[in-house]
């Protein structure tokens, strides 16, 4: 039993945290992260350098990494710095590509962007509910329907689109001029694209594609709670800082106990959620990976929500503003949770798994 | 990043396990799986098969008759022990004296007491709380004041549990009122038997008899009696909270109860359908499960870190707070999940063809409304989170 980071993570953590502090800090963060087109095309190909996208992949498949603990290291440190770079689509994009057997280098190599279109408006989360329809056209497949709040839909040149055939869910590649595509900024920062079908070529990557979109699902869950465990410690360090100097009748106003019992509740649940997520990395790649992913997002849902008003609430009319660094966190750690499952949907994963 | 056991702590898993299998009596399991209270003669016989294995002091070195555990170890066995339903250990000599002896008791003391602690001659109970002194334990009162070769003891004390089974008692006293209270209080070690203590039995919220006040009225009390420095135990006690935490977070304890909670309502039949396809139940249900499993974690790595320091760190009371707030969330699920069939009382009075609940579940209301005292005794979970903002804010 060992809950340190190996040598090589340590490192990967240190180089990409020294990287956000020096050319992402806050005040350079916001001004990228909400103007089109809600991230800087320079820092996504310093960082591509760096190899951060390389840590997200297996060696077998041209990257470095890949394992649960490798991408839950990146996303925390992308998390603390509360970077709006799209990289939880290539990410996601990346295992898809993989598992379709496809090229991954260009990709990796940052030229070429991708994103990963699932969710619809009347089916964000859940696959069976999914409408949009794929039939054959010719030698190849056209695809019908809308894709919603599509995450890096607002600068890839290809989307990886699921929808349905008649022998079940397949995944197909959409050229990005080839498809209607509405690209907006996030009230969190980054931004994502409305993407419209209407018999719109396709080329099939995988027909019976159910079991690869959840892997890849289940990473980018692991990817997001990481995000938030690194986000809500860089919230923690505001707030305990805000509340040992912020003076108020004449003392810092972490001295009153109604301050205090909060603050520690509030880092208990950051504990807690730090836990799950190391459970969720450590089973990612077996048959646990669903349900751990589950449990995970679950709480971090509660946990980063909790974080979040609370340091508002303890900060006062301060957080209130943009020109304050806490309320930005806030609104990243509350919007985290309405992506690839909210904390009622995994609750319910977790109560199918009760009642079977 | 590792969240498996060594090869030598898997080994010691099926050790511990084989050990139960053979060695815990099956009816004390069975006793303790009902939530019956357990005689003295119980605990002596579990605490006795446990000294004849060596693994009854888990906590002390060696070289006083200890199994020189790591952390973890300590943990598996503790987790493997709850899963059996074998009895706790009581942890009064265990767990508390003798820690306060190994580390400031004479050579003397030690060699008197933690043999008889060992063997069951001797059964401690504690003398901390007072009717005025709870989470301010500091400002007790019960006063010793030194005549010749004795103090003479004069005071209450409370909570004290089981101590109807004790023979020795073992107590925070008063020697200086004119200091802070802190600078002013001793640990002093007190024969049961002395002219001048009586007991009285507190009867619990739940009806159960497991802890007691005990007046002190001019007992006589040996000054070799006293444990380390004469106004020094205020430090003892300081030790006693924050050392020895392990199995603060009780992750076997209420593993064991969500399985059973889960097992209760896939189990139980309400309004037409099992209590488990009632999805504002099963929520309540899952979500415990889910802030349990990461608990565990956090357990764990709080463990990994004791290993590596030696030190157990304040986070011991998150644990704490998280620990107990999971397992009285499990108790009130296992009560709701009887509905109304959790409120005849004395549960008992209901046997054969007039049960109403499962044997096995019958005291679940008792329990619920016992286990409140798990997020009061110990530090309540308010003083815990005092412990926890000094270390966190540096005020």
């Amino acid at each position: 039993m060992d809950f340190d980071q190996s040598e090589d993570r340590r490192m990967l953590a240190e180089t990409l945290s020294r990287y956000l502090s020096d050319r992402y800090d806050i005040a350079a963060r916001n001004a990228v992260a909400y103007d089109a087109p809600y991230h800087s095309p320079d820092r996504w190909a310093e960082m591509a350098e760096l190899g951060i996208l390389h840590a997200l992949v297996d060696e077998d498949h041209g990257g470095m990494g890949g394992s649960g603990f490798d991408i839950a290291t990146v996303f925390e440190e992308l998390g603390r710095a509360l970077c709006p770079e799209p990289i939880l689509p290539a990410l996601m994009g990346l295992r898809l590509l993989a598992a379709a057997g496809a090229e991954l280098d260009p990709v990796l190599a940052g030229t070429d962007q991708i994103a990963v279109a699932i969710g619809e408006p009347e089916a964000p989360w859940d696959l069976d509910a999914l409408e949009t329809r794929a039939r054959k056209a010719g030698d190849g497949w056209v695809l019908t329907g809308r894709k919603s709040v599509v995450y890096g839909g607002h600068v890839a040149g290809r989307l990886l689109v699921a929808a349905k055939t008649d022998a079940g869910l397949g995944l197909f590649e959409v050229l990005a001029r080839d498809a209607e595509i509405t690209p907006y900024g996030m009230i969190d920062g980054g931004g994502a694209a409305e993407v419209f079908l209407d018999a719109t070529p396709a080329r099939l990557l995988i027909a019976d594609a159910t079991e690869a979109i959840e892997a890849a699902l289940n990473a980018g869950r692991v990817a997001l709670c990481a995000e938030a465990v690194g986000a809500m410690d860089a919230t923690k360090d505001l707030l305990l800082d805000y509340l040992r100097t912020r003076q108020q009748f004449g003392r810092p106003i972490g001295s009153f106990q109604a301050l205090q019992h909060r603050a520690v509740d509030l880092v208990t649940e950051i504990e807690q959620a730090r836990s799950i997520t190391i459970l969720a990395a450590d089973a990612l790649d077996g048959p646990e990976a669903g349900r751990r992913a589950a449990m995970a997002k679950n709480l971090i849902g509660r946990a980063a929500r909790l974080v979040a008003e609370e340091a508002i609430q303890m900060h006062g009319g301060i957080a209130m503003t943009w020109e304050a660094a806490v309320s930005h966190y806030g609104k990243r750690l509350v919007m985290i949770d309405a992506q690839l499952g909210d904390t009622d949907f995994h609750l319910t994963r977790v109560m199918e798994g009760l009642q079977a | 990043m590792d969240l498996q056991f060594t090869e030598e702590e898997l080994a010691f898993h099926e050790e511990v396990r084989a050990f139960l299998a053979a060695d815990l009596p099956q009816d004390l399991a069975a006793k303790v799986r009902r939530s019956d209270t357990l005689s003295k003669a119980d605990h002596d016989r579990w605490h006795a098969i446990l000294n004849a294995r060596g693994w009854l002091a888990t906590t002390w070195p060696e070289e006083f008759g200890g199994p020189g555990w790591s952390p973890v170890q300590r943990h598996i066995f503790e987790e493997e022990s709850a899963r059996a339903h074998a009895p706790r250990t009581v942890p009064f000599g265990l767990a508390m004296l003798g820690p306060v002896l190994i580390r400031f008791g004479s050579k003397a003391q030690q060699a008197e007491y933690l043999p008889r602690i060992l063997d069951g001659a001797d059964w401690w109970c504690q003398g901390y709380s007072e009717p005025g002194a709870g989470s301010d334990l500091a400002s007790l009162r019960t006063r010793a004041v030194r005549e010749g070769d004795h103090y003479i003891v004069n005071g209450q004390k409370t909570w004290t549990t089981l101590g109807q089974h004790a023979n020795r008692i073992f107590c925070l006293v008063r020697t200086d009122a004119q200091v802070k209270p802190q600078a002013g209080i001793s640990f002093l070690l007190i024969d049961l038997d002395t002219p001048g203590i009586e007991m009285r039995p507190i009867k619990l919220i739940e009806g159960g008899h497991e802890v007691n006040e005990v007046f002190f009225t001019d007992v006589k009390v040996p000054v070799e009696n006293l444990v380390g420095e004469e106004n020094s135990g205020w430090t003892i006690a300081k030790f006693l909270l924050t050392h020895e935490r392990t199995n603060i977070a009780g992750t076997g304890f209420s593993t064991q109860a969500f399985e059973e909670v889960k097992s209760l309502a896939r189990a139980r039949r309400v309004n037409g359908r099992r209590l488990i396809d009632d999805p504002l139940y099963a929520a309540r249900l899952a979500q415990v499960e889910i802030d349990l499993e990461a608990m565990k974690i956090t357990n764990l790595r709080m463990l990994a870190r004791a290993q590596k320091t030696g030190q157990p760190g304040v986070e011991s009371s998150m644990l704490k707070i998280k620990g107990t707030v999971i397992r009285q969330e499990l108790n009130d699920l296992a009560r709701r999940a009887l509905g109304p069939a959790a409120a005849p009382f004395p549960a008992e009075a209901l046997a054969g063809n007039a049960a109403v609940a499962p044997e096995e579940h019958r005291a679940d209301a008792a329990r619920y409304f016992n286990n409140r005292k798990l997020s009061i005794f110990g530090g309540s979970n308010e003083i815990q989170r005092n412990i926890l903002t000094k270390a966190l804010l540096e005020l």
